[in-house]
């Protein structure tokens, strides 16, 4: 005797906005009649913070609460079916939840970082008598924020890296000769279009070996009293390998990765934000870095 | 039983053949035939007339100079119905030749972007390539993914949903399980490994390990990236494309079918028919792939989907192939990369051949990087691995060849001046150069022949090898001509180069190449030339021993060309440069080639004794080949090639030439029987020629003559092993023999026939099984008794010489066992006897003088005919009485019959003993039933029919006692 539990979203993508309705069924399915003391689904949305292990130690002392509450931003909870008998075979229950918040709070977008966390989930319980085990099935569904009202103005930024306009090296002298230009189209990044833009290495004294596009999460956790700030990679995309051809312009283009990006999010209690990276390594394993913060919006 | 006296019927031959009348019946061949089928389907139209099979006699008198075979067949032989469907069909790469108008025009017009058979498909490359990029150094695989990670698209996190972490976690299995290098591989090795993971992809699809796929794919196409052991690289390029294209084949058949609920997709659908679960699913794979470290893989998995494009949006190919063109220069080896850009290009134009611009790009994107060949890091590389140059610049050419292929497939004129414009314009070419005459239209290359020559020696010389260029543009020259009066400087310019190659392989392969332009434009002295300088190249040091190939190959272009084989043996150099074929098997096999084109397009006999002496030469080559190794079919095809040569050769009226050609002929070709047997036919014939010319009566010079030829195919026959072809051959010497008045000759040859008789064994080999001998036999001594009639008796030997020495032998011979064939003979010889003893015989020769007229039916000659017949009779009944005690009814009831039939036939009726025993036999034949009811009928009416005529009362008196047994 064994029933399974699903649910069903009506989009395939799962993607929803604030004020749509999440619709979906329920789906059991079973052999023979089932018991049950009633199905209830738990739609939730919460953004955990955490704090990264370093600076764990000094927020302790004045701030303990942070890590262990996370945000709730949704919930709502119905019963889909009162206590009784699911006959056999398959059964659909369809459902709805309308995605309204409450007072003046607002549905972030989905987000998978290390240290903030944004996620809605749905739930759909099935209680049963002492005798048998109760069904539960989580679902996760995605939140995208509503599109940003003002017009997207393009950001060109161009660049030069030359040994000279390098911060934070030891010896100067040490380093080979390059110029390498390029640009970025934007810097304020619709996040479903790629980051694009043109990069020409005009000379290089020492051959390339490698030119990536790393992608950088910077969350920060606090509020007033203090925060945490931690960048971290969420991905590397190399553009470049081996010794490329001079001054032949090679193309700059990363696809925002989903769930782990979202829209640039500045609220009181965190901030997420993104940067990009364009990592320079010679075949001598020198490492030159440039260092772009990036604004993503949805439009 | 008392012995039956024998009275043959006085047979009146002239009398009875009009009686008979057999009129000439016309066959209708619209009537029915069994062979025919019913129903006949027609695909061509011109035979319309023809349709239907009940079309009656109509076409009979049409089809009278047709093959009848062919023409009862017509139209239902299932392999000409494909021949003429294919024939009928247009052909695709002519698309002006469509009438408009025509309803599948629109269709067609819609194919007109794709590409169409006149492109030279990957298919047809690839085998090409894997067997000439070869290396004999260990190769290693690298499935290390240890960089990757920690740095894989998310880290660990504790919010990752549940799915996404099994994911990884398989991910992660995947990646500790197959952290190996593995070391030291043979190429064959290698071979199998790539054949392994492209197999273990196809079990990680099908068990639903989507992952696992993606993640075999990306490791096998990071192999792509490593350039150890150069000179493989174009193979392992292609390997791992072809696990690329099975993977961009899986993924898309999968989203397809999951659009296929209710109903298919249409074959072009549109991205709004596409369901959303295929477009999230198709996106899912998209961004999975966007998140692929690594320059390489994450290219070549995006060029494997990059059909999937359709399923999101309309125009996702057009907008995607020019990024991933931009992408490719982000490869810093320009070996990698050009081959990259071919993998793009490849696919490309199997996804979107009408998207032209790309390709384009692919191609000025690779004029741009061209100069990185040049620089350091490549040449460092070359140093390490030590390659040469030339070596490494030639890994370039399939790829280039490719993408110029792409470029140039239907391309207008102006863009390919453009392209060569460019070309030219840049340092160090001649790869450029190579792959633009190899993959632009054979006419473009053609009419800028000399622009080209110009090109190639203006290259420098360090660089790619010139005789493969000049190997490129004589192969554009092969197939497509260049303005008339260019031809010879082109011929003098390029030769002038050829002969300056050092190496005699890479001289023999492009001169090769070039003897197709000079046989196609020039004569024989060019091409004797050329022959000449090419036995010089090749003879030093025994140089052609390593290039059988290709030499024959230049023969069987000068073959191709060169169809008058008294032009081909005039070239001065045609025989030394055969000389150069001294390996056995190969020097037959340009034999063979050579007699196939002669017995090909060699329509006239031939006298010419350079033709001759050549193709005798030519012949006895492959005759000497034979040894006791040599298989049957080899044998019987070389045979049939030197039967060819025989049958050409004809001396006119010259023939005493002719036979002393034969002469030398059997001594060349003693060890092939066939070919001895097709000289004796040609003797025969020769002796019936000159019989034919002198009009039957020979002169004193003529009869010698055919006595020589009856001499030398009595003197042939011997050697032969078939004892049936000797049979045959005997009987029809003696009786060509016997036509040319050369009685003695021909005595002997029937003389040895019979007495070979005792030799035959009982079972022969046909087709390897072995069979009774019986059957041929038996038709052997039918045939030999029909001609006995005429053969007069030597007036030495006694009376019926041949016919009792032939009796005896058929008496001594051992017959198998339980078989009626000896009495058989008996039965048959009957008739002989008894068309002997006529006044005059049914059939003679011209100038021979049977026995009719030696004899002059003389009573004591018609009395020993008679008495020979008594024994026949008596033996056969003796037999039939063996029979009856054996309880072969069966076989004792078809001989009686078979007797009573000669009876009936030859045998003098009125006498009452024959007539009784015709009846007894008759009696004997239906006493048990087995008889054939349908038959006898037959039979019966038949002798009501004779007892009807007059004189015949004797008949209607024995059709009385005749009875008729009923099946009731």
């Amino acid at each position: 005797m064994s029933a399974s539990l699903d649910i069903r979203l009506k989009r395939a993508n799962k993607v929803y906005h604030e004020g749509e309705v999440l619709a979906g069924v329920v789906v059991i399915v079973s052999k023979e009649t089932v018991q049950h003391q009633g199905i209830s689904l738990t739609m939730e949305g919460l953004v955990n913070l955490q704090l990264s292990s370093k600076s764990v130690g000094v927020f302790e002392a004045f701030y303990n609460s942070v890590k262990v509450r996370p945000i709730q931003l949704i919930t709502s909870n119905i019963e889909v079916v009162k206590p009784g008998k699911v006959p056999g075979g398959k059964t659909e229950i369809p459902f709805e939840f309308p995605l309204h918040t409450k007072g003046n709070k607002v549905l972030y977008e989905t987000y998978h970082g290390v240290f903030v966390n944004i996620q809605y989930t749905l739930r759909c319980d099935m209680k049963r008598s002492l005798l048998a085990k109760d069904l539960s099935k989580t679902c996760e569904f995605m939140v995208h924020c509503l599109p940003q009202k003002a017009k997207l103005q393009p950001t060109p930024v161009d660049f030069n890296i030359t040994p000279e306009t390098l911060q934070n090296i030891r010896e100067r002298s040490l380093l080979p000769k390059f110029l390498i230009r390029g640009h970025l189209d934007a810097t304020n990044c619709v996040i479903t279009q790629p980051l694009t833009g043109e990069l020409v290495v005009q000379s290089s004294d020492v051959a390339i070996k490698s030119i990536e596009l790393q992608l950088v999460r910077v969350e920060t956790c606090g509020c007033a009293e203090g925060y945490a700030r931690d960048a971290t990679e969420i991905q590397n995309i190399q553009i470049a390998e081996g010794d490329v051809c001079h001054s032949l312009p090679i193309p700059i283009y990363m696809v925002f990765p989903r769930l782990f990006t979202c829209p640039t999010l500045e609220t009181t209690n965190f901030k997420v934000e993104f940067e990009v990276n364009v990592v320079i390594v010679l075949h001598d394993d020198h490492l030159i870095t440039e260092n772009f913060p990036l604004k993503l919006c949805r439009v | 039983m008392a012995a039956v006296q024998w009275h043959s019927r006085v047979r009146r031959y002239v009398a009875e053949k009009q009686s008979c009348g057999l009129e000439v019946a016309s066959v209708e061949f619209g009537d029915y035939h069994p062979l025919k089928s019913i129903t006949v389907t027609d695909s061509k139209s011109r035979r319309g007339a023809r349709k239907g099979s009940t079309s009656s006699s109509s076409s009979s008198s049409s089809s009278v100079a047709m093959d009848p075979l062919s023409c009862m067949m017509d139209g239902t032989d299932p392999l000409s119905m494909f021949a003429a469907a294919s024939a009928s069909e247009p052909h695709l790469t002519l698309p002006h030749s469509i009438s408009s108008g025509d309803l599948a025009n629109g269709k067609r017009k819609e194919k007109e972007d794709e590409v169409a058979v006149d492109f030279e498909p990957w298919s047809s490359k690839r085998g090409e390539i894997l067997a000439r990029f070869t290396t004999t150094e260990k190769l290693s695989i690298n499935l290390f993914m240890g960089s990757d990670k920690g740095k894989a698209p998310c880290p660990g996190s504790s919010a990752v949903s549940e799915k996404v972490r099994t994911r990884l976690e398989e991910l992660d299995d995947l990646e500790e399980g197959s952290q190996r290098e593995l070391l030291n591989l043979s190429q064959q090795d290698y071979v199998n490994r790539i054949e392994e993971l492209n197999q273990s992809l196809k079990e990680a699809w099908a068990s639903d390990q989507k992952v696992k796929a993606l993640k075999i794919v990306i490791q096998c196409s990071k192999l792509l990236s490593d350039t150890d052991v150069i000179q493989f690289y174009p193979s392992k390029f292609v390997l791992i494309t072809d696990i690329l294209d099975t993977f961009g084949r899986l993924v898309y058949e999968r989203i397809w079918s999951m659009c296929s609920d209710p109903h298919p997709l249409p074959v072009s659908f549109t991205a709004d028919e596409v369901n959303d679960t295929a477009k999230e699913t198709c996106l899912n794979w998209f961004f999975k792939i966007a998140s692929i470290r690594e320059l390489i893989p994450r290219l070549y998995v995006e060029i494997a989907l990059l059909k999937c494009n359709c399923f999101l949006t309309k125009c996702g190919i057009q907008k995607t192939l020019p990024r991933l063109t931009a992408m490719i220069r982000g490869i810093g080896d320009p070996l990698v990369a050009v081959y990259a850009r071919a993998y793009l290009c490849r696919i490309g134009m199997e996804v979107a051949p009408h998207l032209k611009d790309s390709l384009n790009q692919n191609f000025f994107d690779l004029l741009e990087t061209f100069r990185q060949i040049h620089g350091d890091s490549v040449q460092n590389q070359l140093v390490l691995q030590r390659v040469e140059i030339p070596v490494y610049l030639t890994l370039y050419s399939p790829a280039i060849h490719w993408i110029l292929q792409c470029v140039s497939y239907r391309a207008p004129e102006s863009l390919l001046t453009e392209m060569m414009e460019r070309c030219k314009n840049l340092g160090n070419n001649a790869l450029l150069l190579n792959s633009v005459m190899w993959a632009f239209r054979a006419e473009f290359i053609a009419t800028r022949a000399t622009d080209f020559i110009g090109m190639i020696k203006d290259c420098d010389e360090a660089g790619f090898p010139k005789h493969l260029l000049f190997g490129s543009l004589g192969r554009s020259l092969a197939c497509a001509d260049p303005p008339e009066a260019e031809r010879l400087p082109i011929l003098n310019e390029a030769w002038k180069v050829i002969t300056k190659v050092r190496s005699s392989q890479d001289y023999i392969n492009c001169a090769e190449i070039w003897v197709e332009f000079t046989c196609r434009h020039f004569t024989k002295r060019e091409v004797n030339t050329v022959l000449s300088d090419i036995i010089k190249h090749m003879t030093p040091d025994r140089a052609f021993e390593e290039a059988y190939p290709q030499l024959q190959s230049v023969i069987r272009k000068i073959l191709t060309y060169f169809h008058d084989f008294s032009v081909l043996f005039s070239m001065e150099r045609f025989l030394p440069f055969m000389d150069m074929f001294q390996k056995d098997s190969v020097r037959v096999e340009v034999c063979r080639s050579i007699m196939e084109v002669f017995i090909k397009h060699q329509h006239e006999p031939t006298r010419d004794p350079v033709i001759l002496n050549a193709l005798l030469h030519v012949c006895k080559t492959m005759h000497d080949s034979v040894n006791a190794l040599t298989l049957d079919d080899d044998k019987r095809s070389l045979a049939l090639l030197i039967n060819g040569f025989i049958r050409m050769v004809s001396f006119g009226r010259d023939f005493e030439q002719q036979l002393s050609f034969c002469v030398e002929a059997r001594a060349t070709f003693c060890n092939l029987e066939p070919v001895l047997v097709q000289l004796i036919h040609t003797v025969n014939q020769l002796a019936m020629e000159t019989r034919r010319v002198m009009r039957g009566s020979h002169s004193r010079k003529t009869a010698a003559f055919v006595r020589a030829c009856a001499a030398y195919s009595f003197i042939t026959i011997p050697s032969l092993t078939s004892i049936f072809s000797r049979l045959n051959l005997y009987l029809l010497s003696g009786q060509v023999a016997l036509a040319n008045q050369c009685l003695s000759q021909a005595d002997a040859f029937l003389k040895a026939a019979v007495s070979l008789l005792p030799e035959v064994p009982r079972s022969v080999s046909i087709e390897g099984k072995m069979r009774s001998s019986e059957g041929f036999l038996l038709d052997f001594i039918n045939n030999f008794l029909s001609t006995l009639l005429v053969v007069p008796d030597h007036p030495e030997a006694g009376v019926l010489y041949l016919v009792r020495g032939l009796l005896n032998m058929v008496q001594d011979y051992t017959w198998e066992d339980n078989s009626d064939a000896k009495v058989q003979v008996y039965v048959s010889a009957l008739p002989l006897l008894a068309a002997m003893s006529q006044e005059t015989y049914l059939y003679c020769i011209p100038k021979v003088d049977s026995n009719e007229t030696l004899y002059g039916g003389d009573p004591k000659f018609v009395a020993e005919i008679n008495k020979l017949c008594e024994t026949l009779i008596g033996q056969v009944l003796d037999h039939l009485k063996i029979l009856g005690r054996d309880e072969s009814v069966r076989r004792q009831s078809s001989l009686a019959f078979s007797l009573f039939g000669c009876l009936l036939a030859h045998g003098d009726l009125r006498n009452n003993k024959l007539n009784q025993l015709a009846v007894n036999l008759w009696n004997l034949s239906h006493k048990h039933g087995y008889c054939d009811t349908q038959t006898s009928v037959r039979t019966l009416e038949f002798i009501k029919h004779l007892a009807q005529q007059p004189n015949m009362l004797h008949i209607s008196d024995m059709v009385q006692r005749l009875i008729l047994q009923s099946r009731t």
